[in-house]
C-alpha cells in the first residue's frame, strides 16, 4: 500500500492505450472513414453529413457502451472474487444473468404460448431491456431473501447457483414448447450486442453504472479486510453484513444492467479481474479497482472492433468474441507466470 | 506488585459457556471466574474438546455466553461496538488468510484498519506503528515478501504483528503454536513472553505446549471436565490441578520437571 507510486507508469500507459483502442474502436466498421475525418468530427468540425451521422449516433454510443459493459463487467467481477474469496466466481454467480435470461426468455418465447398482449409488447426494445432488469432484480432478491437466512457467504454463492439451474431449466422448458423463429429470436439476444442503443439508452445505462460504480469504491476498504476472511474481517471492526449487503447490490447494478441493454456478455467478468491481477501482482482494491476498470473497458473495445470485421458488412456475436479473445489470454497469462494469483 | 500491574483488562462473572439450542442449552463449561491483568501473559491449557476454543470465542464476542457476564476495561462485552472493541481486542486464528498473495507489509497495515479512513489510506503514524510492530516481531527483512513466501514460522510472527499493529490493550491468539516445530514453538511463545514484557499488553493464547506454557506464562487457565482453574503455574502444580487434565492411563504430571512423562 506504500509502493502506489511504482503504479503511476502502468497507469497511464494503461489510460493511453484506452483513448487509443476507443479511436481504433470509432475508426472501424462497415463504411470506411479516413482518420482526419473522425478528429475533425469530435470537435465538431466535419462536414460531411452522413458520416457525422454514422459517428454520431451509431459508433460513439457503441463505443461508450463498450466501456461501461467491460469495465462494469471487471468490477464486478473483482467484487464478487473477493466476497466469496474464490476465483471462479464472476459476476453472474448471484442468478444475475439466469434472471435476465428467464425474464427475455418469458417475453419472447412466452409470447407464443400465452400470445396476445405479449406478441404486441415485443414490437418495443425497450420490453427486453425491462423484462431483463426485472428477471434478474426478482431472481436477485430471492437469492437476497434466502441470503439473509445463512451466517456462510459460501452458502449464497451455492444458493446463486442453484436459482440459475432452476431458471435454465424453465428456459427449457419453454424453448421446447417455442417456434423455430422465436428460439432463433431469443438465442439472438443471448449473443450479446453493444450496439443499437440510443443516446437515451445510453444516458440511462450510465446513471446506474454510475451507482454501482460509486458503491464499489465505498466497499474499497471492507474488500481489502475481506482478503484476511471473514473472522478477522470481523475482529479489525467491520460490519460483515452491511458491507456484504452493499457489494452485492453494487454487482447487481453494474451486472444487472448490463446484462439488461447488452446480453448475457460471457467471461469478461471472470477473466478481468485475474489479468489484472497478473500484471499488476497486487491484492489491494484501491489499485485493482481502477486497473480492472481500464483492462475492462480496453478488452471490451478491442473485442468489439474485431467483432464488426472492419470492411465488411458482417458483425459477430460478441459473446463469442470476448471468449475467443479473452480465454487464451488467461491461460497464456498463467502459463508464462505459472501460478494463479488471488 | 505495583499499581499498573493490577489493572484488571477482562474480568469474567459466573460465565457459561456452551451452545444455545431450542429445547435446551448445551452446557460445555460453567461458573468461570477469570481476571486477566494488564501485562501478563496468560496460557489456556486442556485437553482436546474440553472447550478452549468455545471459551475464547465466548471472550471475543463471536458467539455469545449462555449465562454471566464477561467484562473488558470494566465494561460489559456486549456494550462494546464492533469498531470500540476491534481498537480493545486483536485475534491471531488458526484459519489461514483469504489471499496468500498479500505482502508482509500489507497484512500487518490491516491491522490499522480500525483507524484509517473510509478508503484506508495510511498515516504516517501508521506507517509508524506498523514499522515498529515488525521490528518487535524481528520481521523487517521480510517487510516486501508475499505471504505465500513464507514458511508457518514466518506467516505466524506476521499474523502476531499484524495484532500488534492493531493496538489493543488485550491479545487473544488460538493455538498460535500448531504447525510448528519444537524450535519454532519455543520461539513464539518466547516471543509473546518478551511483547508482554515491552509492550505491557495482556496476551491470551490457548496452547497444547504445556511444558513450555508452564515455564514462560505468569499466569494459566486450565480446563478439566469439573472445573476451570486459573492461577499462577507454580500454585497450579503444587495444587496438583496437571494431573486432572488428562485421563491417568497413559501419561502422568511429573511435578519435578513441570512435564509430562508417558507411563512405562
Amino acid at each position: 500500500m506504500l509502493k502506489t507510486n511504482t503504479y503511476t507508469f502502468s497507469f497511464i500507459a494503461l489510460i493511453t492505450l484506452l483513448f487509443i483502442c476507443f479511436f481504433v474502436n470509432i475508426s472501424l466498421g462497415s463504411v470506411s472513414i479516413p482518420n482526419q475525418a473522425i478528429l475533425k468530427s469530435f470537435i465538431g468540425t466535419l462536414d460531411h453529413e452522413s458520416w457525422q451521422y454514422i459517428i454520431q449516433n451509431y459508433r460513439l454510443p457503441k463505443a461508450i457502451t463498450a466501456i461501461l459493459v467491460g469495465s462494469g463487467l471487471g468490477i464486478s467481477g473483482l467484487l464478487m472474487q473477493t466476497l466469496f474469496r474464490n476465483p471462479l466466481a464472476g459476476p453472474f454467480v448471484l442468478g444475475i444473468s439466469s434472471g435476465a435470461s428467464l425474464g427475455v426468455a418469458l417475453v419472447i418465447l412466452g409470447s407464443g404460448i400465452f400470445g396476445g398482449v405479449f406478441a404486441t409488447l415485443l414490437v418495443l426494445k425497450w420490453t427486453v431491456v425491462i423484462a431483463a432488469s426485472l428477471g434478474s432484480f426478482l431472481v436477485l432478491l430471492a437469492v437476497l431473501l434466502v441470503s439473509s437466512k445463512v451466517r456462510d457467504t459460501m452458502a449464497i454463492l451455492i444458493i446463486g447457483l442453484m436459482f440459475g439451474s432452476i431458471t435454465a431449466a424453465v428456459v427449457s422448458v419453454l424453448s421446447y414448447f417455442s417456434s423455430a423463429e422465436q428460439l432463433q429470436q431469443y438465442i439472438f439476444w443471448g449473443f450479446g450486442s453493444l450496439g443499437n442503443l440510443s443516446w437515451n439508452e445510453v444516458f440511462i445505462f450510465f446513471i446506474i453504472y454510475c451507482l454501482g460504480l460509486l458503491l464499489s469504491i465505498i466497499s474499497i476498504k471492507g474488500l481489502n479486510t475481506l482478503l484476511l476472511g471473514e473472522n478477522y474481517a470481523k475482529s479489525l471492526g467491520l460490519n460483515i453484513k452491511q458491507s456484504r449487503f452493499i457489494i452485492i447490490i453494487a454487482t447487481s447494478l453494474l451486472a444487472g444492467t448490463i446484462t439488461a441493454f447488452a446480453g448475457p456478455i460471457a467471461f469478461i467478468g471472470l477473466a478481468i479481474p485475474h489479468i489484472t491481477r497478473q500484471v499488476f501482482n497486487t491484492s489491494n482494491h484501491k489499485i485493482l479497482l481502477p486497473a480492472v476498470f481500464l483492462f475492462g473497458a480496453i478488452i471490451m473495445l478491442i473485442c468489439d472492433s474485431i467483432a464488426q470485421l472492419p470492411t465488411s458488412d458482417y458483425t459477430l456475436p460478441i459473446n463469442a468474441i470476448t471468449s475467443l479473445i479473452g480465454a487464451p489470454v488467461v491461460i497464456w497469462l498463467l502459463v508464462r507466470k505459472r501460478k494463479m494469483i488471488f | 506488585m505495583d499499581k499498573a500491574n493490577q489493572h484488571i483488562i477482562l474480568k469474567t462473572q459466573n460465565l457459561s459457556i456452551g451452545y444455545k439450542s431450542n429445547k435446551n442449552d448445551i452446557v460445555i463449561a460453567s461458573n468461570i471466574h477469570i481476571e486477566l491483568h494488564k501485562g501478563e501473559l496468560i496460557g489456556l491449557a486442556g485437553a482436546n474438546g474440553i472447550g478452549k476454543s468455545t471459551l475464547l470465542r465466548t471472550l471475543t464476542n463471536v458467539q455469545s455466553g449462555l449465562n454471566g457476564k464477561i467484562f473488558i476495561n470494566n465494561i460489559l462485552l456486549s456494550d462494546y461496538t464492533s469498531g470500540e472493541l476491534a481498537k480493545t481486542m486483536s485475534l491471531v486464528l488458526t484459519e489461514p488468510i483469504a489471499s496468500k498473495n498479500l505482502s508482509v507489509f500489507e497484512l500487518v497495515a490491516l491491522g490499522r484498519h480500525p483507524y484509517t479512513n473510509w478508503v484506508g489510506n495510511l498515516s504516517t503514524e501508521d506507517i509508524d506503528i506498523i514499522n515498529q510492530s515488525l521490528e518487535l516481531t524481528n520481521i523487517e527483512t521480510l517487510k516486501h515478501k508475499k505471504c505465500f513466501e513464507l514458511s508457518d514460522g514466518q506467516l505466524q510472527k506476521v499474523l502476531i504483528a499484524r495484532a500488534l499493529a492493531q493496538d489493543t490493550d488485550l491479545i487473544i491468539l488460538d493455538e498460535p503454536t500448531t504447525h510448528l516445530d519444537m524450535y519454532h514453538k519455543a520461539y513464539i511463545l518466547k516471543l509473546l513472553q518478551k511483547l508482554v514484557k515491552e509492550t505491557h499488553k495482556t496476551i491470551l493464547f490457548s496452547s497444547h505446549e504445556i511444558d513450555l506454557a508452564i515455564q514462560l506464562c505468569d499466569k494459566m487457565i486450565v480446563m478439566t471436565e469439573d472445573d476451570v482453574v486459573s492461577d499462577s503455574p507454580c500454585n497450579l502444580i503444587s495444587k496438583g490441578v496437571f494431573n486432572t487434565l488428562f485421563p491417568e492411563d497413559l501419561i502422568v504430571f511429573d511435578k519435578h520437571t513441570g512435564s509430562f512423562r508417558v507411563k512405562k
